[in-house]
């Protein structure tokens, strides 16, 4: 049968461009087309965060290059070319969007807060998620377990045009009237159900409806996900032989599956209170706006894991390739990753612990969020023990899941001082959260993809990514990245509010502005080098080296497939002998034992002759 | 001043209940700080000693079912430890039973886009009678006296919020939520807005002037009268 399965996928006719790279119903080119998505978004977002940080550190001063100087500012003088530009955009009779955003260039209040709003909405359901669960959900779920597709390719495809069609309804929120949606990417009600408490009209609704449409894409995915990795695994794959990352995203599926409907909603009943007149978030129409928060985290909460869950498995990949060592206890990190996604659904409340619910939940929710430290912990030390005696390389994918290890213990320890319902009187809604979600969203699951990027890249594209810029963006990242999110745990504890537009209107604050600048200097580092990851992959996408096809020499099954990986991946399905992580196996002949070859012998299949070492 | 002290950036406490908040921030400022440091040098010295080195192999190690045990039941300790410790802390400030009686003064806080109204219900101790007291963003109470507010939005959802008092609650329209408090020091303290509510909600700021016993009789004298 799998013969025959060969045979019918390696004849396969010329393809049209329209076939192959748009409605494509390979896993492998959906997987690439959610890369490129999530990259570019990823630059919008951060271009996002750029504007609302210069306003952080230099308040309602004009933004450089598009403002006007500081003598027209003060005297009307027109001095520079972008005051000669605002002189005519003045005097003619029409509003036009930057008049109406940035007037003089300075950010508009209401518009930093569609600033801020917007950067987190792009971040967490365009690029984190499209990345994480979208490319590398794609593209390596097959793979992996050993199958020449997803179960059902047409979903797939809707699934990335769902979620493409998402993104231009949400893109489409910054033209209308009124502005984009300004309620945060929480957007608690009633600031977000009723218009006229917001002064945002359509933004607002774009809002709802774009993320009822990414749900529906998240649906779609997570039922092939699921049905994939239940139904469709290789000979042998049994499932204490699937590699961490199949795991992740396993589990990730399932909470997605679980938690969107729950959002779609929610949401559905915001479009209902903006548009219908009913009031489910208002307390005067008998409604209650404590009601979307719980039904908001009840799903954001889950959704935190799905951002991060992804990101450990990935980190679970590449570490045992480049320690050589098999990853740290197996299963305790599979039970932890399941314990992880139950306790998932009993914190939602720990968003809520000031929010006037009842001060008993707070009690309770406050003991469960607690409990979440001991799976990460051992996540953590099974990650610390894979190192233990290793032979570590340090190449790119290496360096960036030590950072993603360093940097979610960071994460993670900061997540405790908030899971204390006392100190969360204080820390809440400060920088201090602010730096604990960039903690583990940022320094856990972006360093995560840019590891993973470059480490299936060869597969991806067949070429490698070129290391020296490699090293270059992860450095001028990590220091960067450190630069600007660690400064916010000391703001949060001097009790700089989060959301707000101008720190130098608080007394209280004023002393700590000089950190908001270095914030602000190490983001424009952090954006910048951004470019340097988006020049990387698409100049080696047609320039790098050709790979081969299991360059970093590891043992689980996409690296068995042939690269470029042909339509159908494999040739004959391959039969699967041994977990996943099989690195310097004592007695072979070399330091990886593909999961195609059993253990012990050597990959023509004769046994090793007794007595016979390594070296 | 120094980066990694964490608690050096706290502002000055003023309340009787603030110093049981930074103790325990404190505390998991030592116990997270110790973990980090563990883990950061374990994480080094593995990097450095278990660096790729020509003729050396790594070690074919799967696990340890007693590490395993270890590590769970110490994290498992540790944070259920630090719940249990932390839960009176939190029954005391925002438990309404457990809230001390005797005011020394009753105010409702409404959070209205964009300042805070205050209502003080005068003698008679009612609200919604003729000698009520409705002042903009000028909170006045007196200092070591137990102080009651009733906290409620007209509109939208704000958060009252006093640094120095270590207190933060959110305003609900539609509910009234009672929270305490009772300062420690006179003076006088920003109450900024710390939920998102609008446009203008940076700059949505109240202050809280906290009056010696004598200032503050004056203050209501001048008022009420006799």
């Amino acid at each position: 049968m799998n013969d025959h399965a060969h045979e019918s996928h390696d004849h396969h006719h010329e393809e049209s461009f329209v076939r192959k790279y748009l409605f494509s119903l390979d896993h492998k080119m959906i997987g690439k087309q959610f890369l490129i998505f999530g990259l570019v978004m990823f630059m919008v977002g951060g271009g996002l965060a750029l504007l609302f940080r210069w306003q952080l550190a230099w308040p309602d001063k004009p933004l450089p290059i598009i403002g006007v100087s500081k003598e027209y500012m003060e005297e009307g003088e027109v001095t520079t070319a972008a005051d000669r530009k605002w002189e005519e955009r003045f005097d003619d009779d029409k509003e036009t969007w930057i008049e109406v955003n940035m007037p003089s260039g300075v950010i508009d209040p209401a518009f930093y807060n569609s600033l801020f709003t917007m950067h987190a909405t792009i971040m967490v359901f365009f690029v984190v998620v499209p990345l994480l669960v979208g490319a590398f959900g794609n593209f390596l779920i097959p793979l992996m377990i050993g199958t020449r597709d997803m179960a059902f390719p047409v979903l797939n495809m809707l699934s990335f045009w769902f979620n493409m069609l998402g993104g231009i309804i949400m893109m489409a929120g910054f033209f209308v009237p009124g502005g984009h949606a300004a309620a945060g990417w929480t957007g608690y009600a009633p600031l977000s159900s009723v218009p006229e408490l917001s002064g945002v009209d359509w933004g607002q609704n774009l809002w709802c409806i774009s993320l009822i449409v990414m749900g529906i894409s998240s649906l779609m995915g997570s039922i092939n996900y699921i049905t994939t990795i239940i139904n469709m695994r290789a000979p042998g794959m049994t499932w204490f032989r699937l590699p961490l990352a199949i795991w992740a995203l396993f589990i990730v599926a399932i909470l997605l599956l679980l938690a969107f409907p729950v959002v779609a909603s929610a949401l559905a009943l915001i479009l209902f209170d903006r548009m219908a007149g009913t009031s489910f978030f208002l307390a005067e129409g008998g409604g209650d706006s404590l009601l979307w928060q719980h039904l908001f985290w009840f799903f954001a909460h889950p959704e935190v894991y799905i951002l991060i869950l992804p990101g450990m498995g990935m980190a679970s990949e590449m570490l045992p390739v480049f320690a050589r060592k098999p990853i740290f206890g197996y299963k305790s990190m599979v039970f932890a990753m399941i314990a992880i996604a139950f306790l998932s659904w009993i914190v939602w409340g720990h968003h809520m612990f000031q929010s006037g619910m009842n001060p008993a939940l707070g009690a309770a929710f406050m003991t469960t969020t607690m409990l979440i430290a001991v799976p990460s912990a051992i996540k953590t030390f099974n990650w610390l023990g894979t190192l233990h005696r290793a032979s570590i390389r340090f190449t790119v994918p290496m360096l960036n899941t030590l950072a993603f290890v360093s940097m979610f213990v960071i994460g993670g320890l900061s997540g405790i001082y908030m899971a204390n319902s006392p100190v969360d009187i204080y820390i809440h809604d400060t920088y201090y959260i602010v730096a604990h979600i960039h903690y583990v969203v940022f320094g856990g699951s972006v360093f995560a993809i840019f590891g993973g990027i470059f480490y299936w890249f060869p597969k991806m594209f067949g070429r490698h990514m070129n290391a020296t810029l490699g090293k270059i963006h992860f450095w001028i990242s990590f220091l960067a990245f450190n630069g600007v999110f660690f400064p916010m745990h000391i703001l949060g504890v001097g009790g700089h509010m989060r959301r707000i537009a101008n720190p130098m209107q608080y007394e209280f604050l004023q002393h700590m502005q000089w950190i908001n600048v270095f914030i602000t200097v190490c983001a424009f580092i952090l954006g910048v080098a951004q470019f340097l990851l988006l020049f990387n992959v698409f100049w080696s996408i047609f320039r790098g080296k050709v790979a081969e096809q299991n360059p970093w020499q590891a043992t689980t099954l996409e690296w068995y497939a042939p690269t470029p990986v042909p339509h159908g991946n494999f040739g004959a399905i391959p039969q699967v002998y041994h977990g996943p992580y099989e690195y310097s196996v004592p007695g072979a002949d070399k330091d990886w034992t593909p999961q195609t070859e059993p253990n012990g012998e050597s990959p023509h299949g004769e046994p090793i002759p007794a007595g016979a070492t390594a070296d | 001043m120094n980066w990694l002290n964490f608690p050096a950036w706290l502002p000055e406490n003023v309340s009787t209940f603030g110093q049981g908040v930074d103790n325990l921030f404190i505390l998991i400022y030592w116990i997270t700080s110790i973990v980090f440091l563990a883990v950061m040098a374990v994480l080094i010295v593995f990097i450095i000693k278990y660096r790729f080195q020509e003729g050396r192999k790594a070690e074919y190690i799967e696990g340890s079912t007693t590490l395993e045990i270890t590590w769970t039941a110490a994290t498992t300790v540790i944070v259920f430890g630090l719940a249990m410790l932390s839960l009176p802390q939190w029954n005391k400030i925002k438990f309404p039973s457990q809230f001390p009686g005797n005011p020394g003064a009753v105010v409702q806080v409404s959070g209205k886009q964009f300042n805070w109204d205050m209502t003080y219900p005068g003698p008679d101790g009612e609200w919604g009678t003729d000698d009520d007291l409705e002042l903009e963003n000028q909170l006045h109470v007196p200092v070591n006296e137990v102080v009651h507010i009733r906290l409620t939005a007209e509109d939208v959802i704000h958060s009252f919020f006093v640094p120095q008092l270590r207190l933060k609650q959110d305003a609900l329209p539609g509910r009234f939520i009672n929270m305490w408090f009772e300062a420690t020091k006179p003076g006088t303290y920003e109450i900024p807005c710390a939920e998102l509510c609008g446009f203008g909600h940076s700059g949505m700021l109240g202050y809280l002037t906290v009056h010696t016993a004598e200032d503050y009789a004056a203050w209501v004298n001048e008022r009420w009268g006799e």
